[in-house]
């Protein structure tokens, strides 16, 4: 397990954690990097330090490597067990390292069973043979030259057990758990075995295959989602603290991404709350919605009747039933009075405008919060453009002006701030959204309301032609300033309120809309 | 390469003999064989002929080969809870995870006979109705949760 290759990161899947994994943290870097107890951030303690800020750590595949390999060597001499053997125990037991000590003290014979290391592990090492009047279970080829087998004692031809190695590493992506190609045999084939049998671009692969359990085993570790990126983050923040935080994380590639779910980051809005919300605004929920709002149900029959013109006399086609759209109520009453409904009053139409009302409100609270959050994403798109541009514009000024490139940086600060404030902006409002109303709403609001403004100027200056641009550059360096500033003021109140359980979000329980 | 000199050997090997209920139909290429299989100890399917299509890829026997039961005139869909009523077959010795390379085309055979031989329950899978108008996917494509040890 030393391969120094680069390797692609894809996205890696929604981990499946295991409850009882709180041990496996173990400090296994020696780095001394500054941690703080999470719970302490938001005192003053560490000023420099963010209350929507989290700890974390971007990893290197060869800090995987490292600290895969000093578990092991840490461990193996406790377990009494060579390395081999040992990573494979780690493997079986996901890495985690309490569990595998504790079941290992326990039942060492059971959790050699279970992990497919039965046998003495380390007597005779594998070795490749031949066997005179053996027949392959796989090819059905008599007396091959070269036969393998564990300690199971499966035994296969060398070209069999290469091709099957091959299509559990190649094809199926397996490298930590690929079980002996005999029918019902769970032996875990080990690394001494593979080297035996594997070489060149397979050994390259399955090393990286082997990286990738580790991380993806590890719940403090997530690869970093970007494209091409090689990294993982090292993370403490666990996931049922996350209602509660919104652990964004930068990789050194650039990408910033929510740890908990590996989306985009999206603070303040906690992960359960935009998984909820994206789920809302994809889904043809909206279109039920919609009908609610525009059209009536019959009150006899309940068939849903969409009025597109004519008087309010309705008779339901299917039912037959007779009764005014403007009010609901039943036809006859109306008496004389035949296109004008003046009964606003009476109880017959009461309860079916009643609940018409409550799904129009509904609605609009929801288109309310939609449009501005959508409005954020758009325009962070278009900002992405103003990005792209700015480069140009930048030399265009260093061009026409003589200033120098440090001078004209401003420009793409400004950019940045404004790609990250829409961001922040845009998810505000899905915040918002589920946000219930107490005493503490009206300051995130007016926090919202002050980076908006901030927002918008800023946005507003970037437009100007390149000419004016000199001479606003300290206006622009301010306005940067302060759109930072009024993010940081945003992120950090909420995140304090978050964490201390102020702010009620309505996330567990369905909205009835 | 693999998959035609290792077909070939089965197919020496079943001209000797066959298990009991067991018949091939079909197996004059190295893609698609057809086999019919009975399960006479069974009330649930005694009397019936079912017929079974394998296909196999290069990989095989590496790799799995798909299997389904195949209905025409005289050949029923076996009812049973994991065998949908399109045929495809809900079992972990197809799928990756339970295949083993020592399997071969009698084998599993007998083991959709022994799946058949021990059920009691004259239905089909949960959701069947739904699945079998949803999937266009082949079987080796669809991700089954194998939940039920007992078959």
């Amino acid at each position: 397990m030393d391969s120094e290759d680069e390797f692609n990161s894809s996205q890696v899947s929604e981990d499946e954690f295991m409850m009882d994994a709180d041990s496996d943290a173990e400090d296994d870097y020696g780095v001394d990097h500054d941690d703080v107890g999470f719970e302490s951030q938001h005192t003053d303690i560490k000023p420099a330090k963010h209350a929507y800020e989290v700890d974390f750590k971007v990893c290197s595949p060869e800090d995987i490597e490292a600290q895969q390999a000093r578990q092991v060597a840490d461990t193996s001499s406790l377990l009494e067990q060579p390395p081999e053997a040992t990573a494979i125990l780690f493997r079986h037991f996901r890495w985690n390292k309490e569990r595998l000590i504790d079941k290992y003290m326990d039942n060492r014979d059971a959790v050699l069973e279970a992990a497919g290391l039965s046998e003495e592990a380390a007597s005779s090492p594998p070795r490749i043979e031949k066997v005179p009047g053996f027949v392959c279970d796989i090819c059905c080829d008599e007396d091959p030259e070269e036969t393998f087998a564990m300690k199971c004692g499966h035994r296969f031809c060398v070209d069999c057990y290469k091709q099957y190695l091959r299509t559990k590493i190649k094809d199926e992506g397996e490298a930590a758990r690929i079980r002996c190609p005999g029918d019902g045999c769970n032996k875990i084939v080990d690394s001494k075995s593979l080297n035996l049998l594997i070489t060149g671009d397979l050994k390259e692969r399955y090393d990286e295959l082997l990286t990738r359990t580790y991380v993806d085993d590890k719940e403090n570790l997530k690869w970093c989602p970007a494209p091409e990126c090689v990294y993982a983050i090292d993370c403490k923040v666990r996931d049922k603290e996350l209602m509660r935080v919104v652990p964004t994380v930068h990789c050194d590639c650039g990408h910033d991404f929510c740890f908990g779910c590996t989306l985009d980051d999206h603070q303040p809005a906690p992960c359960a709350l935009v998984k909820k919300w994206l789920k809302k605004c994809a889904d043809d929920s909206e279109t039920a919605n919609w009908i609610s709002a525009h059209t009536k149900e019959c009150p006899k029959c309940h068939s849903t009747i969409e009025k597109n013109g004519g008087c309010n006399h309705m008779t339901c086609r299917k039912c037959r039933h007779e009764f005014c759209w403007m009010c609901m109520g039943i036809w006859s009453e109306h008496g004389t009075s035949w296109y004008n409904c003046n009964r606003y009053e009476e109880k017959s139409g009461h309860e079916a405008r009643d609940a018409q009302a409550k799904s129009r409100q509904a609605l609009e609270r929801y288109l309310h919060y939609y449009q501005r959050y959508a409005n954020h994403e758009q325009s962070a798109k278009l900002d992405k453009d103003i990005y792209l541009k700015t480069e140009k514009k930048m030399q265009q000024l260093q061009n026409t002006t003589g200033m120098s490139w440090i001078e004209v940086q401003f420009l793409d600060s400004a950019s940045q701030a404004l790609q990250q404030c829409r961001r922040t902006l845009k998810w505000t409002y899905a915040f918002a959204y589920y946000l219930a109303r107490n005493n503490l709403t009206q300051i995130f609001e007016d926090n919202q309301k002050d980076l908006e403004m901030a927002v918008e100027n800023l946005s507003e200056m970037f437009e100007k032609p390149v000419d004016q641009l000199q001479g606003l550059k300290v206006e622009m360096m301010d306005k940067t300033a302060y759109c930072t500033k009024r993010r940081i003021i945003l992120l950090d109140d909420t995140a304090v309120n978050l964490r201390e359980g102020m702010l009620d979000l309505d996330v567990i329980h369905e909205r009835e809309c | 390469m693999l998959a035609s000199k290792r077909l070939g050997k089965e197919l020496t090997k079943m001209h000797e003999n066959l298990a009991p209920g067991i018949t091939k139909i079909k197996c004059d290429d190295f893609q698609e064989w057809l086999m019919d299989i009975r399960v006479d100890d069974n009330p649930l399917y005694h009397g019936e002929v079912y017929r079974l299509k394998f296909t196999f890829s290069n990989g095989y026997p590496i790799e799995a080969p798909e299997v389904v039961f195949v209905r025409d005139e005289t050949h029923p869909i076996p009812i049973h809870p994991h065998i949908y009523s399109n045929g495809i077959i809900c079992l972990d010795l197809l799928d990756k995870s339970g295949w083993s390379p020592v399997n071969n085309v009698e084998s599993v055979c007998v083991a959709l006979q022994s799946m058949l031989a021990s059920n009691t329950k004259n239905e089909r899978p949960p959701g069947d109705e739904d699945f079998v108008r949803t999937n266009r996917q082949r079987p080796r494509d669809i991700n089954f949760v194998f939940h039920d040890d007992k078959v």
